[in-house]
């Protein structure tokens, strides 16, 4: 049971409280959370510092995707993008759009300087890839985001260097008014290694969803994958890289699949069967019978 | 408004952090701890009766002071000389419920734990609560081995109106809080946690006793329960999974390297 007296918090513990809050909002939801935060601290300027630590840690992690205006397309916020606390690399744009985090809006945009982007080595590799991963995402998320970043050796200006670039990938549904939200976000680190001549690839799978009506329930999934293959040209680094993409993430969602389907006869059955070992519903009307049993067992003793 | 935000919040909150959202509210609003503390369901804490050895759920209804009453022996853990108990007929009615009950658990939970605790309310009637436990986990009494981590907590509150002309009135309001998490190298980790609470009326006639009545109550419930967690709640959340990102290809495999 939980302690129920305690002392009187400081500041900065009601400051602490309302951030755990924040960061544990599901999906879409952070917004609503803000507002039951809000009466509950019932303090303005408390409420306004958490809100401005909070919204750029969830926005960040959730990798929330933003419209630039001007019909510059979307820019995901990420902290490979992050230039400064608001400004965010739209890569395959080159454009730096301002973010007000707090109203999860892009607010400007301004055309990207020489120094914020990669080198034209760089940029061939990461330019074919998000091609080709427009194309694998285009098929197989339907809200589905992406985008490459240089997070290593964005100077490097030819062969006889290693570099390292990122694919981020983002997919919200939120659909409050069904009361579900959901997400599926999946960072792919790239290793290009001149040395050896090969790329390692790092991936992790996040997906989430909730749903709450007349209840509150949660899907938390996260799984982590490696693969390699050899350095090519920038064309055929792409191809490969998005059909490895593609292969586990394909691999993923069957494996999320068979977990579900699990569920009913294996998974759960070690929480609740189904039916009682007996295999008939319980016989509440003959529970005498059971009375009579403890009193032989106890009378014989051969209890438990 | 307070309250209702801080439900608002609850609805929201992993389910299975529910214990610190819990404590993190109590904190910042320590005037509706009361409220509180009877409104959020959290999962069942334990202890061991000192006389019989056995284990018995603790929750509002057993708690006088900061003592809580075993269903085994009737004594408060810690010890506490005046503590509220049921009159002796309610007793024994107490003492039957928690055998049968400890029967029906061990019938559909293979293992846990329960208690039943019973006293009297200001109407005539009484009221019964019926507490199960499972810890379905591979390191504790999940018999298939296939949970990480597997937590069934289960609350069933039933208010029994007074007898009028061979029947009575039953209300039963039950939650169910459930965590359950696979984890392997193949598939990562998998994680699903809910709470969900329903309530049942029924008049019934008492020619087979209370505890005949209630028990059918409650069996009917859980499985009603049981069956929407799995059927429509986890389903919902698939469906959700698949709305991201529908599972119409084929796996492409790789030429072997």
């Amino acid at each position: 049971m939980a302690d129920v007296e305690e002392a009187e918090l400081s500041e900065k513990q009601k400051k602490e409280i309302a951030k755990w809050f924040f960061l544990n909002s599901p999906a879409g939801e952070i917004q609503y959370v803000a507002k039951d935060v809000k009466a509950i601290l019932d303090n303005e300027e408390l409420y306004n510092e958490s809100a401005s630590e909070s919204f750029p840690l969830y926005n960040k992690s959730h990798m929330i995707c933003l419209e630039m205006p001007g019909r510059m397309g979307d820019v995901l916020i990420t902290s490979f993008g992050e230039l400064n606390e608001n400004e965010f690399l739209d890569p395959r744009t080159a454009q730096v759009a301002t973010v007000d985090h707090i109203k999860q809006v892009c607010t400007k945009v301004r055309p990207a300087m020489d120094e914020e982007l990669p080198s034209s080595y760089i940029e061939e590799f990461r330019c074919a890839l998000d091609a080709e991963l427009l194309k694998y995402v285009g098929e197989a998320y339907p809200k589905g985001v992406c985008s490459v970043y240089c997070t290593n050796g964005k100077d490097v200006e030819g062969p006889g260097f290693d570099f390292e670039l990122a694919v981020v990938i983002s997919a919200a549904r939120l659909s409050p008014q069904n009361f579900c939200n959901g997400s599926w976000r999946s960072v792919w680190n790239i290793e290009f290694k001149d040395d050896d001549q090969m790329l390692e690839l790092r991936g992790k799978l996040q997906v989430g969803a909730h749903y709450f009506e007349e209840g509150n329930v949660q899907l938390d999934a996260k799984h982590e994958c490696r693969d390699s293959t050899v350095f090519q040209s920038p064309d055929d680094c792409a191809i490969t890289i998005a059909s490895i993409i593609r292969h586990h993430e394909t691999e993923y969602l069957a494996s999320l699949e068979a977990s579900y389907s699990n569920l009913p006869d294996t998974t759960f059955k070690d929480l609740r069967r189904k039916l009682p070992v007996t295999r008939t519903q319980f016989p509440w009307h003959n529970t005498l019978q059971f009375s009579l049993t403890r009193d032989i067992t106890k009378e014989l003793g051969i209890g438990k | 408004m307070e309250m209702e935000a801080a439900m608002g919040l609850m609805r929201r909150m992993p389910p299975k952090h529910t214990e610190t959202a819990l404590s993190a509210l109590l904190s910042l609003l320590p005037h509706h701890s009361s409220d509180l503390l009877s409104q959020v369901d959290q999962p069942l804490q334990v202890l061991r009766d000192i006389e019989s050895g056995k284990e018995f759920i603790l929750c509002e209804y057993n708690r006088d002071a900061d003592s809580y009453r075993s269903p085994w022996s009737n004594k408060y853990h810690p010890l506490l000389e005046d503590g509220a108990l049921p009159s002796v007929e309610l007793r024994k009615l107490e003492v039957e419920a928690n055998d049968i009950f400890a029967i029906y658990r061990d019938q559909y939970y293979e293992g846990g734990i329960s208690s039943v605790y019973m006293w009297e309310d200001d109407n005539e009637g009484f009221v019964g609560c019926f507490l199960i436990k499972k810890d379905g986990s591979k390191t504790g009494q999940g018999r298939r081995g296939y949970l990480q981590e597997g937590a069934w907590d289960a609350i069933h509150v039933i208010e029994v109106g007074p007898e009028e002309e061979g029947t009575a009135h039953y209300r039963l309001t039950s939650t169910v809080m459930l965590s359950l998490t696979t984890d392997n190298e193949s598939s990562g980790t998998f994680s699903l946690s809910g709470s969900i609470r329903r309530q049942m009326d029924m008049n019934l006639s008492v020619a087979e006793g209370h505890l005949c009545n209630m028990g059918r109550m409650i069996e009917e419930m859980e499985s009603k329960l049981r069956n929407s967690l799995d059927q429509v709640y986890f389903g919902k959340t698939k469906e959700m999974v698949c709305t991201l990102r529908p599972p119409s290809e084929v796996v492409m495999r790789l030429p072997d390297s």
